[in-house]
Order: structure tokens, then C-alpha cells, then sequence
């Protein structure tokens, strides 16, 4: 111990980006790396599967309606004929990208609101004020209000598939920021009486810098956990809406459209009902995973320990 | 400090208050104040340690942050280098900045734990300088020189330091614009004894190097003694008595000051043993609530009928020597009424 020099351990880290300092600790997580791992298959299985996978999603046929898994069709087939693998492919291509939309716009949101209702005092009890109000609406037949009156408009101007993947996204995402708005709150009020903001005051720090240097970072860990579970609830929800039959158009697929599909033959074929629900969980649990380590990854008291 | 009595002064507080509303009831009324400062005026001449004393919860952080206008305070005036800080609108505020800057008391949580050394160093020189990336990082191992930090430690974070090379992160930010005035707001309350030396003596050095003026708040005498030049005393929210720190500790006219600095051990055993402390009895009054009168009326062992009814005004004793107390001007009245300057009856 006491033969080794210190100097070359600290040059070397002088020229490493702090990024670098993050992987390692992330690599460390082994929940995070599978995770990561999952993910990256699953997201891989769905941009790439459909290229190679011959048979398109809404190619019936009907004589090979209904049959177990076979080579033709691994995953068997459903009530029309059509693929159920094919379909699989296509419609996890839409959940996760309106998982990841949707926790966008909602983490955006509920950080927003948060940081301002939390630095700024005058705006606290307005902001706050709307953040319970939507915490009290009933959000299942606020969507479905919301789904019966801009479905129309929004299909009729962008097309009907980007007219409902913007409507839903947004939808999950204005009726789900109000957790985040709380918890990133609370953080801030926290934060803003520590001393090191203080200190940023006494240098004069403007606050727009103040908030993007000082508390923005300091919130990281819980953005990033309502981040991951913004997801798992996002395509949960996406499942609720199209299983209620009021999302997507029936003929076109996402995961929650196949659960919805399969319910109805649950006595017969209970096989149908396990893929979307396994691809969710494993969706689901993967990138909170990966959020776990991310978080420790970015907390520079944690990463190298 | 005789000789400098002519000298502007670099820091003229006068008369500040800093209450924090106390709001109460379904609509969230304003129902009275915390008077965590009521009234306080004090001079500091350029290049001078001006030791803030008083008990937990008197108002002397409070005093601290208010000068540099962390808060909006309630009332008065705060002059540094000749510019009002107290009323100044922000804008105008941010470029006096860099003449006044701040040491707080916990280095762990002065600093940002997400940020390295070498950009908590260079954030106020971000704010305020135009400098190239070389230029800046210069400039940072210049100040992590002066305050005895090694080059190496600038991509380190905070967590991975000691409180003492904390401390000397927060002065090195402290300095990084090249200061006049700097409050220390208890910067060796959270370090350890060995550890205080070396601060202390660090910030001895880095005044007599760069010519600084400093605040220094504190609840240890004995450092105070060992940094101030003149020493305030303050109870309450009020000062109660400011004097030269031989003055001070040599014959102190304030009943709350001569109990202070009773409680002080001495070093030499044999006195030690004929010391008798001052114990004080009962509680500090309630900032919101304070007595009527003397704020020490309800403590003090000399209190007098005239206490409890009149506030006591502040009395000059000369060079620099100034008391708040009925005891002295009942006796400046009495024995040398015709001469006694009347210079600061408020």
C-alpha cells in the first residue's frame, strides 16, 4: 500500500470523459446489463424481425386458422390464420414506441411543473393546485372522453395510425405527469435550502443556470425511476385502451390489441394470452432494470465504490 | 487599529432587520414575524476581522447571509465598497457580486455533490469572467494552490475529500473572483480541532496575501480572539456590544458579554480553579415574541427596573467601543453628563 504512487491513477483519470466513469458503473450492475441486454432484444426482434420474418401481420389465411405452434407458424396462429409471431413483431414496434412517447412527454411535463412549482414560491400553489386536481379526475374514463372526441379530427388530419398514436400518446402522457411533478417537488424544495444553491446565489447565478446546474441534477434519481415506470404504466395503459377497444384500429396490432384478441379465446387457446403478456413483463422489467442502474450510475457517491 | 480609525469603511450596515413572516390559520394570514435581526449597525474598515459572537439562534448567520443579500431583508441599508446592496434590484445586483462572497459553515453540503472540484472552482468564473478553457483552467489551479489543494484532485468530487479539503474547495470558490469582502459564516464550526488551525491560519494567510475584509461568525471564542480585530457580540437578534478584541476580552461592559466569556476555560489550571462562570438563568426569549424593553432584560444578573420598560440605546464609548446597555448610560448620565457625545442616541 504504501509503495504505490498516487500521481499516475489520478493523470490518467484527468483525460477520461466522465461518461466513461458512468459505463464502468453501470457494467458493474449485473441487473442493469441484462437488462439492457433484454431490452436491446426486444427492441432489436421488432425493428428487425419484419424484415425478415416472410409473412406480413395481416396476411390471412384461413385454413390454418387456429393451429398450435408449428415451424410455419412458431407462435401458432389466431382466429383469421394470421400469424400470431408476425403479429407480435409488428405490434411491439408500436407499444414500445408509444411507451417511450408517452414517458417522454410525461416525465418532460411532471419535471417541469415540479422544478417550477419548487423554486418558484408564487407559481407553488397554482401548479400544485392543477397537479391535485388531475391526481383527482378519474383518468380511465377521462381517456375514453378524450379517445371518443379527437379521434376523429386527429385521424382525418395525420391518417389514422398517426392520427391515434398521437392521440394516445399524448393522452397517457397529460394524464400521467402528476407523480413526477410531486416527487421532483419535493426534491427541489429540499434542495433549494441546501447551501451549495446558497452558495450559487451568492455568486449570482442566474436561476434558469441555477436549475440546470444545481437542481436538475440533484433530481436525477427520481426522474429516472418515474422515468422507468412511466414506461411499464404507458404501455400498460396502451394495453387498457386497446383492450376496451379504443385505441388503435382493431386489424392493426400492438401488444395490448393481441391480449384483448386472445381473452376471447382464453378456455381454448390460453397460449395466445402468454406472448403479449410476457413480451410486456419482459419489457416492463428490463428497462426498470436498466433505470436501477443508471441511477447509480450517475451518482457520482455511488459510482466507484 | 487606532490608526486606521479614519479609514472608510468597506462595509457600512446600518440598521438591519430581517424578519421572516409567520403565516397562521385557514387562510395563511400573516399572524407576526421572526425577528431574527432587529436593528443591527456595524462598520468594518478595509483589510479588518470583524468577529460576530452570540448563541445558537441569536441571528448571526442571519446577519451574514443578509449583508450579502442572500435574503431580501426587511429593512435598512447594507453599503459595501460605497454600492447599496439592500434595495438594489437583482439585475444590477449580479455585477456587484464579485467584490462580496461567502464561506458557509457545512462543507459537505456547500458543495454540489454531482459536480467535480474543478467545476465547482469555475463556476463563479463562468458567471463572470470571459475566459478561454485554458485561461480557466489556470485560474483554477491557481486557487486550489493558494488554498493548498493538490492539482490532481480537480476531476474529484466532493464525497471524496475530508471536511478540512472541503472547506478549503468552498474558500478556493470563495476567492475565485478576487473578493474584498468575504463573510465566513462559521467556516470551522464543522471541522475538527486540528483541522480548524489550518483553516483559520489558511484564511489569515490568504488576508494578508489578497488584503480581504472579513466577517467572521462564530460561537468560538477562542477563535474569534485568535482572528478578530474587533468583535461584536450579539443576543437576540440585536448587538449588544462591539469593541477591539483586546477591549472585549479584557474588560467587558455588556452583562451578556461578561457572561460569554466567563464560560471560557482558562488554560492555566490555577485560574481555572478560581474561575467563576456566569450561569445564566432560564431561556433565550422567542424571536417572535421578544421581552419588552432590553432583549436580556429576562436573563440578565444586573437587570434594573428600566430594563424591562425602555430598550436601551447604543452608547460610543470611543475607539471604536460601543454598548447597549442601561447600566452605562445611567452612569455617563450621572457622572459626566455635560461632556458625554451623544453621537449615536437612536
Amino acid at each position: 500500500m504504501t509503495d504505490t504512487p498516487l500521481e499516475p491513477v489520478a493523470k490518467d483519470t484527468s483525460a477520461r470523459s466522465q461518461w466513461w466513469d458512468v459505463w464502468d458503473q453501470f457494467k458493474t450492475h449485473k441487473g442493469a446489463l441484462f437488462g439492457a441486454a433484454v431490452f436491446l432484444f426486444i427492441v432489436l426482434s421488432v425493428t428487425l424481425g419484419p424484415l425478415l420474418w416472410p409473412i406480413e401481420p395481416t396476411f390471412i389465411d384461413i385454413r390454418a386458422r387456429n393451429s398450435g405452434p408449428s415451424l410455419a407458424h412458431p407462435f401458432g396462429t389466431d382466429q383469421l390464420g394470421r400469424d400470431i409471431l408476425a403479429r407480435m413483431m409488428a405490434g411491439g414496434q408500436v407499444s414500445i414506441a408509444v411507451g417511450l412517447t408517452a414517458m417522454a412527454i410525461s416525465v418532460l411535463l411532471g419535471t417541469l411543473i415540479g422544478v417550477v412549482s419548487g423554486f418558484f414560491r408564487r407559481l407553488d400553489g397554482a401548479l400544485m393546485g392543477l397537479t391535485d386536481l388531475f391526481l383527482a379526475l378519474p383518468l380511465l374514463p377521462l381517456l375514453l372522453v378524450m379517445v371518443m372526441l379527437f379521434r376523429e379530427s386527429l385521424s382525418r388530419s395525420f391518417g389514422p395510425e398517426t392520427g391515434t398514436f398521437i392521440l394516445i400518446v399524448s393522452a397517457i402522457g397529460i394524464t400521467s405527469w402528476m407523480q413526477t411533478a410531486r416527487i421532483v417537488r419535493g426534491e427541489v424544495l429540499a434542495l433549494k435550502e441546501r447551501e451549495f444553491v446558497l452558495a450559487a446565489r451568492s455568486i449570482g447565478t442566474p436561476s434558469r443556470r441555477m436549475i440546470l446546474r444545481h437542481i436538475l441534477p440533484n433530481v436525477l434519481s427520481p426522474i429516472m425511476v418515474s422515468a422507468t415506470l412511466g414506461i411499464a404504466t404507458a404501455i400498460i395503459t396502451e394495453s387498457a385502451l386497446s383492450f376496451l377497444g379504443l385505441g388503435f384500429p382493431p386489424d392493426f396490432p400492438t401488444w395490448g390489441r393481441l391480449l384483448f384478441d386472445a381473452v376471447d379465446y382464453l378456455q381454448q387457446y390460453p397460449e395466445r394470452v402468454f406472448w403479449p403478456g410476457l413480451a410486456i413483463s419482459l419489457t416492463v422489467l428490463s428497462v426498470n432494470y436498466i433505470g436501477d442502474g443508471l441511477r447509480d450510475a450517475l451518482d457520482p457517491r455511488i459510482r466507484g465504490r | 487599529m487606532a490608526e486606521v480609525e479614519d479609514a472608510k469603511p468597506l462595509v457600512k450596515v446600518r440598521d438591519l432587520k430581517m424578519y421572516f413572516p409567520i403565516h397562521a390559520g385557514l387562510f395563511r394570514t400573516h399572524v407576526g414575524d421572526i425577528k431574527a435581526v432587529d436593528g443591527v449597525s456595524f462598520d468594518i474598515l478595509p483589510g479588518e476581522t470583524l468577529g460576530l459572537v452570540g448563541e445558537s439562534g441569536c441571528g448571526k448567520s442571519t446577519v451574514g447571509r443578509s449583508v450579502l443579500r442572500l435574503y431580501d431583508v426587511t429593512g435598512g441599508t447594507v453599503e459595501i465598497n460605497g454600492f447599496e446592496i439592500a434595495h438594489v434590484h437583482r439585475d444590477s445586483l449580479r455585477s456587484k457580486r464579485p467584490m462580496m462572497q461567502m464561506i458557509f459553515q457545512d462543507p459537505q453540503a456547500s458543495l454540489n455533490p454531482r459536480m467535480t472540484v474543478a467545476s465547482i472552482i469555475g463556476e463563479p468564473l463562468d458567471e463572470h469572467m470571459k475566459l478561454s478553457p485554458d485561461e480557466r483552467l489556470a485560474r483554477i489551479y491557481e486557487l486550489m494552490d493558494w488554498v493548498g489543494l493538490n492539482r490532481e484532485f480537480a476531476k474529484r468530487y466532493p464525497h471524496e475529500f475530508s471536511g478540512g479539503q472541503r472547506q478549503r474547495i468552498g474558500i478556493a470558490r470563495a476567492l475565485a473572483l478576487n473578493p474584498k469582502f468575504i463573510v465566513c459564516d462559521e467556516p470551522i464550526a464543522a471541522l475538527d480541532v486540528s483541522i480548524q488551525a489550518q483553516v483559520v491560519n489558511l484564511l489569515e494567510e490568504l488576508q494578508e496575501r489578497l488584503d480581504l475584509t472579513y466577517l467572521f461568525i462564530s460561537h468560538d471564542l477562542s477563535m474569534v480572539r485568535h482572528i478578530a480585530d474587533r468583535v461584536a457580540v450579539m443576543y437576540l437578534g440585536r448587538i449588544v456590544e462591539v469593541a477591539s478584541r483586546e477591549a472585549l476580552f479584557a474588560d467587558p461592559l455588556h452583562p451578556y458579554t461578561q457572561a460569554l466569556l466567563s464560560a471560557v476555560p482558562e488554560p492555566d489550571p490555577e485560574s481555572e480553579r478560581h474561575r467563576k462562570p456566569i450561569v445564566l438563568q432560564g431561556d433565550v426569549p422567542s424571536p417572535s415574541n421578544p421581552p419588552k424593553g432590553c432583549n436580556f432584560s429576562t436573563r440578565c444578573p444586573k437587570v434594573m427596573d428600566i430594563c424591562r420598560q425602555i430598550e436601551p440605546a447604543v452608547r460610543d464609548f470611543g475607539e471604536g467601543r460601543q454598548v447597549a446597555c442601561h447600566l452605562y448610560s445611567e452612569s455617563m448620565q450621572t457622572t459626566a453628563e455635560p461632556t458625554a457625545g451623544d453621537i449615536t442616541n437612536q
